[in-house]
């Protein structure tokens, strides 16, 4: 071919393989963005959909009483919509699960980077995922017919359904966050730490809770935090084995109702949707929505802050 | 390094400005105050990798002993089998006797505790406790069981002040380690490891951060401390070696070339290849 026009070099450029490839490329540009934009809308759209219901619940209720209000019974006349009671049975199933997760999973994270061999820490880990795995069905009713007998054989007096019954199954639920995070964040501080103590004569005890639990300090608050929003957002465990008693008590031996509980009442419920009794689960899911963000916001920043001192 | 030095001219700079030091006295005789730890044909393996070979190397007490030679020659590795450190590392192996006052330190039932209690090590990098400046110099003297914080300060003062770091820091010794400069956290770590007050000093490289100044600090510390402890340093300085050792150790690939009294090595080297080092002709 001896078109003048046409330098060679160019002709190479526009093959049909080459044009073919550039729009497979563009094809799939396009696909992954779209995958990307799914997610962000739907994140958004929840995000919108718990606002303006919430908003429509708070022009019915002022803003005031749900927040201060001591009694909660949308359901039943007198209504009342004091949030209070269901924050309440959140916080006593959470504060009871930490209390076993945090030492237990702290122990075991700081066993498995510490002092464990190779071997052991290859049989552990698999049964810890194994326990992540569970769901969280069953432990509910593992609360209900293991551990509530127990409770009632040590506290005759207390309720069949709650608070204590689901701050255990939750507790060994959210175990394998704060292990998985923690270890994590143990075999992250360098073995430089560690030499350099050794060096100084100090026993493995001394290096493990003197230099190595102390540097990965910040990272293990991030585990129990991000374990604690766990807790506070489980549902199928407390739903099952908490009861259904919206109270503002701080008594665990009795039955309460957390934020998720709730929830789960009135959407199996027959609360006739568009009335403010049904609007209730959307500022409720808001109120906990925000509380386990504000948690996971902390929790990643601290890991992220975490990350950057020892790269 | 731009420092190359022939090895005709006698390098032992006479030691600044320390009338203790009886001048001359401390090279007659190198073991007169005896050995302090013997290298008894000592391999080293990182699992597969051998990285030293039959290494036999006296070190006489109260002196310092220099390790010198090329990146990579196993300068560190050598030290770091002194207080028995490489022990952390998974796969590796050493065969042979090490000998601290006569006693090997790696027959079965050595209290590895105690023995680095005796053998104080200033690592290659340097590495401050996440602490502050007050708890990482306090903190091999706690772990020893020092519980009075009168004592501690003492200890905390003195360490610094000897590691030329007291004037920088004095004022914010409740701050991060972290926030020091990296030839401050060089000296904070010489101060750290002369808390526990130990008997054998093993310094990989204490100088390599540091601006002449406080090269030239640490080098009198030097001096001072081998009239209580016996040293060995790693350097990859010449002159820092002509001027702070009573004997030096030269390494290749693995292997204890030559090892003699600095004077001698620096001035008469018996070996081609140590000639050629510290000429700066390779390395
Ligand atoms: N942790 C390790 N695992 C495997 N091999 C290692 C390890 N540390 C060092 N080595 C190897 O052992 C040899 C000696 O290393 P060493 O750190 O003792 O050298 P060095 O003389 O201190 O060098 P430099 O002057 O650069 O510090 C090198 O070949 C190195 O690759
Ligand atoms: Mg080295």
């Amino acid at each position: 071919m001896s078109n003048l026009t046409t330098a060679p070099h160019l002709s190479k450029i526009a093959l049909p393989g080459a044009k073919l490839r550039t729009y497979w490329e563009h094809c799939i540009h396009g696909i992954l963005l779209a995958c990307a934009t799914i997610s962000i809308i739907t994140t958004i759209g929840i995000v919108v959909i718990l606002l303006v219901e919430s908003l429509q619940f708070f022009r019915e209720v002022s803003i005031i009483e749900f927040l201060t209000g001591t009694k909660w019974s949308p359901l039943l006349k007198p209504q009342h919509y004091g949030i209070l009671p269901l924050f309440c049975g959140t916080f006593l199933v959470t504060a009871g699960a930490a209390p076993i997760a945090i030492p237990v999973g702290l122990g075991t994270a700081v066993f498995l980077s510490e002092y464990a061999t190779p071997w052991l820490r290859d049989v552990t880990k698999p049964v810890l995922e194994v326990l992540a795995g569970v769901p969280s069905v069953v432990f509910g009713y593992l609360a209900v017919v293991l551990v509530s007998p127990l409770i009632k054989a040590i506290f005759p007096s207390a309720d069949i359904f709650n608070a204590a019954n689901a701050s255990v199954v939750v507790g060994f639920m959210i175990l394998p966050t704060i292990v998985s995070i923690s270890e994590d964040v143990l075999r992250s501080v360098p073995r430089s730490l560690r030499e350099a103590a050794y060096a100084l004569g100090a026993t493995k005890l001394d290096v493990t809770v003197g230099v190595v639990v102390p540097a990965a300090m910040s990272g293990i608050m991030a585990s129990f935090l991000l374990a604690i929003a766990r807790a506070a957002g489980e549902t199928m465990a407390v739903t099952l084995a908490a009861g259904g008693t919206s109270k503002l008590t701080l008594n665990p031996l009795e039955s309460i109702q957390t934020m998720t509980a709730y929830i789960v009442q009135v959407v199996l419920g027959d609360t006739p949707a568009g009335t403010p009794e049904y609007r209730t689960i959307f500022a409720v899911g808001l109120a906990l929505f925000m509380s386990t963000l504000v948690l996971n916001v902390l929790a990643q920043w601290i890991l992220t802050r975490v990350r950057e001192k020892y790269e | 390094m731009s420092e190359a030095i022939s090895p005709r001219v006698p390098l032992r700079v006479a030691p600044r400005a320390l009338p203790r030091v009886p001048t001359g006295q401390d090279h007659e005789d190198l073991t007169k105050h005896g050995i302090k730890v013997t290298a008894a044909d000592v391999n080293f393996f990182y699992s597969e990798h051998q990285a030293l070979y039959g290494i036999n190397l006296a070190v006489p007490k109260n002196c310092v002993t220099a390790l010198i030679g090329p990146s990579g020659c196993g300068k560190s590795t050598f030290l770091r089998c002194l207080n028995r450190m490489n022990d952390m590392i998974d796969g590796t192996l050493l065969r042979g006797k090490i000998l601290l006052d006569g006693e090997d330190i790696y027959q079965r039932g050595t209290d590895v505790v105690e023995l680095r209690k005796r053998v104080g090590m200033v690592f290659q990098k340097s590495n401050p406790f996440p602490k502050t400046i007050y708890e990482n110099v306090a903190y091999g003297p706690r772990v020893a069981g020092v519980k009075k914080s009168v004592i501690l300060e003492e200890i905390v003062e003195k360490c610094l002040q000897q590691a030329a770091l007291w004037d920088e820091v004095q004022s914010r010794l409740n701050d991060s380690a972290l926030q020091l400069s990296g030839g401050q956290q060089q000296r904070l770590c010489i101060a750290r490891a002369l808390a526990t007050d130990p008997e054998v000093l093993l310094m990989d490289e204490p100088a390599s951060a540091l601006d002449p100044k406080s090269t030239a600090a640490i080098e009198d510390l030097i001096f001072e401390l081998k009239d209580t402890y016996t040293i060995v340093i790693v350097t990859h300085n010449m002159q820092q070696a002509a001027r702070v050792s009573d004997q030096t150790a030269f390494f290749y690939e693995g292997h204890l070339i030559e090892v003699g009294r600095t004077t001698d090595m620096f001035t008469h080297p018996r070996e081609k290849r140590t000639e050629d080092y510290i000429t700066g002709r390779f390395g």
